[in-house]
């Protein structure tokens, strides 16, 4: 099975070269959306059998490298077209294509009737290819296309309906602020290339190779700067501070699409890059602690935003913002493992709970739709009441929900607790590790307080649509609500198999599937660890106590505003105008990202333009050009059309070269 | 009292070039019989020829065989190029039928002429002796002249298959001179004994008549391969020739003559490298410059395409002046390159042409684009890979060239060969401009595709796009084929 590996990115490039070269003509949409769908579920097939040979082997040969072809040799630069497969890129390609094949089944519901149906499912297979192509890139070039093809096919997506103007332009801010990243992605690779090959002479770019060499790495210095640079690309994909602002406007795009990219996927692509260098990084405590930092301020500032937001998909946005901000944390910490487990929970509960809330607006949308009005189909404050109407659609959304919030039992408490206490417990950052902490217990809270928010204003309460379209308010389909509870379910269980030890129920399965993986990091990071107090089990369980009750005072504050005692939030609000201003405007801090960059930028541009790039650079272009075209006339002119000029032309060219060397 | 040796023949080394002249031999006796409205299927019998050659000569490849008391060879170096030659000989058969058609000279005796010339450029590149390569070189030149002039109706392709032969000849002697003096030098015309002669008794670069000899060897090897300032043929043979056999001739003949050019400088001559490899810095740069800077001004497309061939030429050159295994390298994976995107190029021209070889003005591609979108892109993608721009082979091609020369520690004639690249994009962006800026003048008939043109663009892409996108399979066949 191993050796068929190539055959999980080919299969969505063949749906993607099938519905993107014939969709046109093909027209139904069942054998579009079948096509597409079947193509990701067979790569999911494929990865499933290449996680059970994996699980058959033991741990340590858990490593196989498959070369397709060698793709550009040039001097000592060599990159193969090859594919890595380990327990951590086995767990990516899980998620990518159960996910997935998940979300592309309930597209076909969600989409349907859409104009370009076939536009939409070539983009989603050209994504899972991109995507499948990153994560099982076995050297930094075959990752960096799969980097490149995803923040493409986000930008494609995001601009799905793009005669609508919002649209193109969040799918060009998405663009620009991933090529932003890439380009720190660039350079990071240039770096450690560059330093390998001149202090080691060993010139290379594949992750086997550099994990054999990376005990020749110093600790800081030139792997600081090499890491931030890495650093910077995984903010601009995963949407960490300052490089965040994309994601929200981001759901722009179809609903399906901000579950698969925006949330489940490709914006985990910065913290799969991280966990995939480990051993690169924990040797630069310096960027380790960057990385914590930006992780943690990114969790709690996104969180704070997502309590103010009336869009149902935008709350959902910045909620992700801010559980990527929790991975951050938990790479930072040098919690690997903990980091990639919340990747995996996060990823079924919040696809979840993003086409949950896509059956919302499909309803919503529908009976709106019925009824001739123009009301906004994603605005909260035009819902309520919904459980009864969505039945489905509401479990779902709730399980997940409350998995988010970090109620015990659910897929999220364990892996956002493992992520807390290892902050707390991991000795790399001193006295940091406990305000890391402190932050992101908050970011916690709030998480609780804005999910169950949204949910008290969704489906609890009275409706709030125009009583004349309530009557058409109905359930999603069943290719709809599958994709749902699968899901659900997923939330629900999902963190069982990363159980902490401190339970003792069951193993922790995951953590020890990915050791192989994060062993020489951890070994690495031993050489600088602040040798703490061993921390107790007490000190272990009590922490994980008080992040539920932290939890709880969330839910319990949004359920006193939102439904025990409604004019609480009105009287909030005017009781401080201003927090709440900043805060429902996103801090402003796209106000003052055009401020500060996106205007003088402008200007810039525009001096360039009308002084340097009009009078200098033209005038010495069109110098040059006038030159040459008259040299070139003159050349022209040597063509005479004679034969015997031609031959005299020969014949001069010979003596002279004779009388060079004759005479020289 | 010398006896007479028998040389031992080892048949099986020239078995591809046996079978390829019975075919044309055959071709041309079946021709008596064929109608003249259906000389395409002899065509499609050459091809079927072709394909058999190529067949015989892959298992071939990896082993080298000599024969003939080592006056030939089958070597990895001599397979990538007869696969070079045989490609470029199928595709522009493909595209000979209809423009024969439509220039009311349909001939069938003009493929067995491409076979004669492909066996011809075969031996060139197996030749391992100066007279095997004379041979080949003039089996092939006596082909091409007729091919040039073969459309006699045609006052300009007369005049094209003329100049060619009066020049060829003029060059010829040069050539032939030049071997001439080399066997006066060391008394031999085998190209490994010239290079055992010079090793052991320390002939150098102060013996007169071996430079002499090189150097004229040279003159007649630049002709061929139309490098500055022996170019002056080009555009003026390439204009008149029929358009498919300009195809054919700007790709085949051109490798050809650097196969030969490469085995008797890199194999026999590689005592005399500083002097040939100044030689070849001179001639490289007054190509590339040449070539481009008049092809700037070019109207006429078919004339354009000709100034950018001298061009390429040049860049080859540089490659070749690097002189090690990367330039070498570079060159083959070039010249493979090269043979897709010109013939693609050639193909489009002769869709866009009328009768008469009208319709060849670069402004009569006005609103093309809009009017035939596939062709348009494909059209593109051929200039953009002779402009030398990623993704398409055109830019690996020359990335592996200017490398060479950089590891060489030539690191000017690499610069001045990009710049030259960068003029270069002008002309064939032009052409593009036209395509999609241009409002059509007037209407230009409807475009007939037969399934022959449409393989041939399709293989032309592909040759184009995969070697681009993945030139590490490509480039490690090159490696593979390298003399040194």
């Amino acid at each position: 099975m191993l050796d068929n590996v190539w055959l999980i990115p080919l299969f969505p490039l063949i749906g993607f070269l099938i519905n993107g070269l014939f969709g046109k003509k093909i027209k139904n949409e069942a054998v579009i959306g079948g096509i597409g769908t079947l193509m990701i579920f067979l790569s999911f097939l494929v990865s499933c059998g290449i996680l059970m040979q994996l699980v058959g082997m033991p741990p340590e040969q858990r490593v196989f490298e498959k070369v397709m072809f060698p793709w550009i040799h040039a001097g000592s630069f060599k990159a193969d077209m090859a594919f890595l497969v380990d327990p951590l890129s086995a767990v990516m390609l899980m998620v990518v294509t159960g996910v997935g094949s998940l979300i592309h089944l309930y597209s076909i519901g969600y989409m349907h009737g859409e104009e370009g149906f076939y536009r939409f499912f070539a983009y989603l297979n050209l994504f899972c290819m991109s995507m499948l192509l990153l994560v099982l890139g076995a050297n930094m070039l075959v990752m960096f296309i799969g980097w490149e093809g995803v923040g493409l096919c986000s930008y494609l997506l995001i601009g799905y309906y793009f005669e609508k103007k919002s649209a193109g332009d969040a799918a060009k801010k998405a663009f620009v602020m991933n090529r932003v990243g890439d380009f720190g992605f660039l350079l990071g690779l240039f770096v450690l290339f560059w330093w390998f090959g001149s202090n080691h002479n060993i010139w290379t770019i594949n992750f086997v190779e550099i994990k054999a060499a990376s005990h020749l790495l110093p600790y800081g210095g030139v792997v600081t700067l090499a890491t931030l640079c890495f650093f910077v690309g995984a903010t601009g994909k995963s949407a960490q501070i300052p490089l965040f602002t994309w994601l929200p406007d981001a759901m722009e795009g179809p609903t399906p699409v901000s579950a698969l990219i925006h949330a489940a996927t490709m914006v985990t692509a910065g913290v799969y890059m991280i966990a995939r260098m480990s051993f690169v990084f924990i040797k630069a405590p310096e960027t380790m602690m960057v990385v914590a930092v930006v992780g943690a301020l990114t969790a709690i500032f996104a969180a704070t935003i997502g309590t103010a937001q009336n869009d149902i998909k935008r709350v959902l946005a910045y909620s992700t913002v801010s559980q990527l901000g929790f991975m951050f944390l938990a790479m930072g910490v040098g919690a690997f493992g903990a980091g990639i487990f919340h990747l995996m929970t996060h990823a079924f509960f919040k696809a979840c709970l993003f086409l949950g809330s896509g059956s919302v607006i499909h309803a919503m949308h529908h009976a709106l739709h019925k009824g001739h009005l123009h009301d906004d189909a994603q605005d909260m404050r035009n819902m309520g009441g919904l459980r009864k109407a969505l039945p489905i659609t509401f479990i779902t959304f709730l399980v997940s929900t409350i998995a988010i919030a970090g109620i015990p039992g659910f897929s999220g408490f364990f892996s956002k607790d493992e992520i807390l206490w290892q902050a707390f417990a991991n000795p790399y950052h001193g006295s940091l590790n406990i305000l890391l902490w402190g932050i992101g217990c908050i970011a916690a809270c709030f998480t609780a307080f804005y999910m169950f928010r949204l949910v008290f204003m969704t489906f609890f309460g009275e409706c709030r649509i125009n009583p004349k379209v309530k009557e058409y308010l109905h359930e999603s389909p069943l290719v709809i609500t599958i994709p749902l509870m699968v899901l659900g379910f997923l939330a629900f269980v999902g963190g069982f198999i990363g159980m902490p030890k401190l339970l003792g129920m069951l193993p922790n399965y995951f953590e020890h599937w990915l050791d192989p993986v994060f062993e020489l990091a951890n070994e690495y990071g031993k050489q600088y660890a602040h040798s703490g107090a061993h921390h107790s089990h007490a000190l272990e369980f009590g922490l994980m106590a008080f992040s539920v009750v932290v939890a709880l005072i969330g839910i319990s504050i949004a359920y006193t505003m939102y439904m025990a005692n409604k004019s609480l939030p009105e009287k909030f609000t005017s009781a401080f105008p201003g927090l709440y201003k900043v805060v429902y405007n996103k801090w402003y801090v796209d106000e003052i990202y055009d401020f500060l960059f996106v205007n003088p930028c402008k200007s810039f541009g525009n001096l360039l333009w009308k002084g340097f790039d009009v009078v200098i650079v033209d005038g010495v272009v069109n110098g040059t050009a006038k030159l040459v075209m008259a040299f070139s006339a003159g050349l022209k002119g040597l063509q005479s059309g004679y034969v015997h000029n031609y031959a005299m032309g020969m014949a001069i060219g010979v003596v002279t070269i004779i009388a060079v060397y004759v005479f020289r | 009292m010398d006896t007479i040796a028998i040389p031992a023949i080892n048949l099986a080394v020239i078995a591809p070039e046996v079978v390829l002249s019975v075919v044309a031999m055959a071709l041309l006796l079946i021709n008596v019989f064929v109608k003249s409205e259906q000389k395409g299927y002899l065509g499609y019998l050459s091809i079927a020829g072709i394909l058999g050659t190529l067949l015989m000569l892959i298992p071939a490849w990896g082993s080298s065989v000599e024969g003939f008391s080592g006056t030939i060879i089958q070597d990895n170096f001599a397979i990538f190029f007869k696969v070079i030659f045989l490609i470029s000989a199928a595709m522009s058969i493909l595209i000979t039928d209809k423009y024969l058609e439509r220039e009311g000279c349909n001939q069938g005796e003009i493929y067995p002429l491409i076979l004669f010339a492909t066996v011809g450029m075969m031996l060139m590149a197996s030749g391992t002796d100066l007279m095997t390569i004379f041979l080949g070189l003039e089996v092939l030149s006596v082909s091409l002249y007729v091919l040039a002039g073969f459309n006699r109706n045609n006052i300009k392709s007369n005049e094209a298959g003329l100049k060619y032969f009066l020049l060829g000849a003029f060059s010829t002697g040069f050539l032939l001179y030049g071997m001439a003096l080399t066997y006066g030098a060391t008394g031999t015309t085998k190209i490994a004994k010239i290079a055992s002669y010079i090793a052991m008794n320390g002939v150098s670069s102060s013996n007169l008549m071996l430079v002499a000899g090189m150097i004229l060897m040279s003159t007649g090897f630049a002709f061929k391969v139309a490098a500055a300032p022996f170019h002056m043929w080009t555009p003026d043979v390439y204009e008149g020739a029929p358009t498919p056999m300009t195809a054919f001739m700007s790709v085949g003949p051109k490798a050809a003559g650097f196969a030969a050019f490469a085995r008797v400088l890199l194999v026999a001559l590689p005592a005399l490298k500083p002097e040939w490899s100044s030689l070849l810095w001179v001639l490289a740069v007054l190509t590339m410059t040449v070539g481009n800077i008049t092809a700037l001004y070019q109207q006429n497309i078919k004339r354009m395409l000709a100034y950018s061939s001298i061009a390429h030429a040049g860049y080859i050159l540089v490659g070749f002046t690097a002189g090690n295994a990367v330039g070498t390298a570079g060159i083959l994976f070039y010249m493979l390159s090269y043979a897709f995107m010109n013939i693609g190029a050639f193909a489009i021209i002769i869709l866009v042409g009328k009768k008469g070889e009208e319709n060849s003005n670069v402004s009569d591609y006005a609103g093309f684009g809009y009017r035939h979108p596939v062709l348009g892109i494909a059209f593109c993608i051929f200039l953009f890979s002779l402009a030398g721009i990623p993704p398409a082979a055109g830019f690996i091609g020359k990335f592996y060239l200017f490398s060479g020369a950089i590891q060489a520690g030539y690191i000017w004639l690499a610069v001045i060969g990009v710049l030259n690249s960068a003029a270069s994009v002008y002309y064939y962006l032009r052409v593009m401009v036209f395509m999609y800026f241009k409002e059509p003048t007037e209407d230009f008939e409807w475009v007939k595709l037969t399934p022959a043109f449409v393989l041939c663009l399709l293989i032309a892409v592909i040759g184009v796009l995969v070697p681009g996108v993945l030139p590490g399979l490509f480039l490690e066949l090159a490696q593979k084929a390298v003399l040194m």
